[in-house]
């Protein structure tokens, strides 16, 4: 399990990598909201494209981070999850709060 | 009915275990050829049942949870059991969003990811004694497929 950071201008771009279940989950958000402490953070970009796995521990995450930039009224977007992780953010409804991209560029210029 | 392959294995609830499981069970499901969904559908609702014994049944604790998977000509069934503190109110666990530990940023969907995933979720539990959910899945994709 890996994350990934990088700046495009005011919008955090997580890229996580390996599969997010419970196991992982803490370590993820330890990561992220460090690096979201130290970075002058607006938007935040969720990169799911080398994610492989995901269950509901990932909804947490998204959504806790999701409510943390809110509050500065920053924005949130996700990118290219595959077919099984899709179905469990549909069904948790997350695409009504959180819009999905194909591409990062897509997602950072909708910010 | 009898299953046309079975297996049973226990491990520790460690968290580290979650993804083992999950893989496990996919492996011995996939011998049935099912989709890709399918498949994933099955990991999905297994890492959710494995987490749910090892977060809430045992908590802090470590102790052993069972996992049994059966095989049919086109459905599995597949039990997590664990021994550890039970649940109170079985109806009230299976509500989408209700978590016992909004402070550990659940998102409270366990359940509804089994249910939504699986044809049938079974739960049983007894505080103090343990919880065995059971579910089921029939696979579209074999129905009336001569193996």
């Amino acid at each position: 399990m890996q994350v990934k950071f990088t700046n495009r201008g005011s919008t955090l771009v997580i890229g996580i990598i390996g599969e997010l279940d419970h196991h992982s989950a803490e370590y993820i958000r330890d990561k992220i909201d460090a690096q979201m402490i130290k970075s002058t953070t607006k938007n935040i970009v969720f990169d799911f494209s080398k994610v492989g796995f995901m269950d509901s521990s990932g909804i947490g995450v998204i959504v806790g981070r999701y409510k943390n930039i809110s509050k500065l009224k920053g924005k949130a977007a996700i990118v290219n999850p595959n077919a099984q992780i899709k179905k469990i953010l549909e069904m948790a409804g997350i695409p009504k709060i959180i819009p999905l991209f194909n591409t990062v560029d897509d997602a950072v210029s909708s910010m | 009915m009898q299953p046309i392959n079975e297996m049973k294995i226990e491990f520790l609830s460690k968290s580290n275990n979650e993804s083992f499981a999950r893989v496990v069970a996919a492996a011995f499901v996939s011998q049935l050829d099912p989709t890709m969904e399918e498949l994933a559908d099955v990991k999905t609702a297994v890492s959710e049942a494995v987490t749910n014994a090892i977060i809430h049944g045992y908590e802090d604790t470590i102790g052993y949870v069972r996992m049994e998977c059966r095989l049919y000509e086109d459905s599995v069934e597949i039990i997590v059991e664990d021994k550890g503190k039970g649940i109170d109110n079985i109806e009230l666990a299976r509500q989408p969003l209700y978590t016992s530990k909004p402070e550990l940023e659940r998102s409270g969907m366990g359940f509804t990811v089994m249910e939504t995933f699986m044809d049938s979720v079974e739960v049983k539990s007894e505080p103090g004694v343990g919880t065995l959910v059971k579910m089921c899945k029939s696979f579209k994709s074999l129905k009336g497929k001569q193996n």
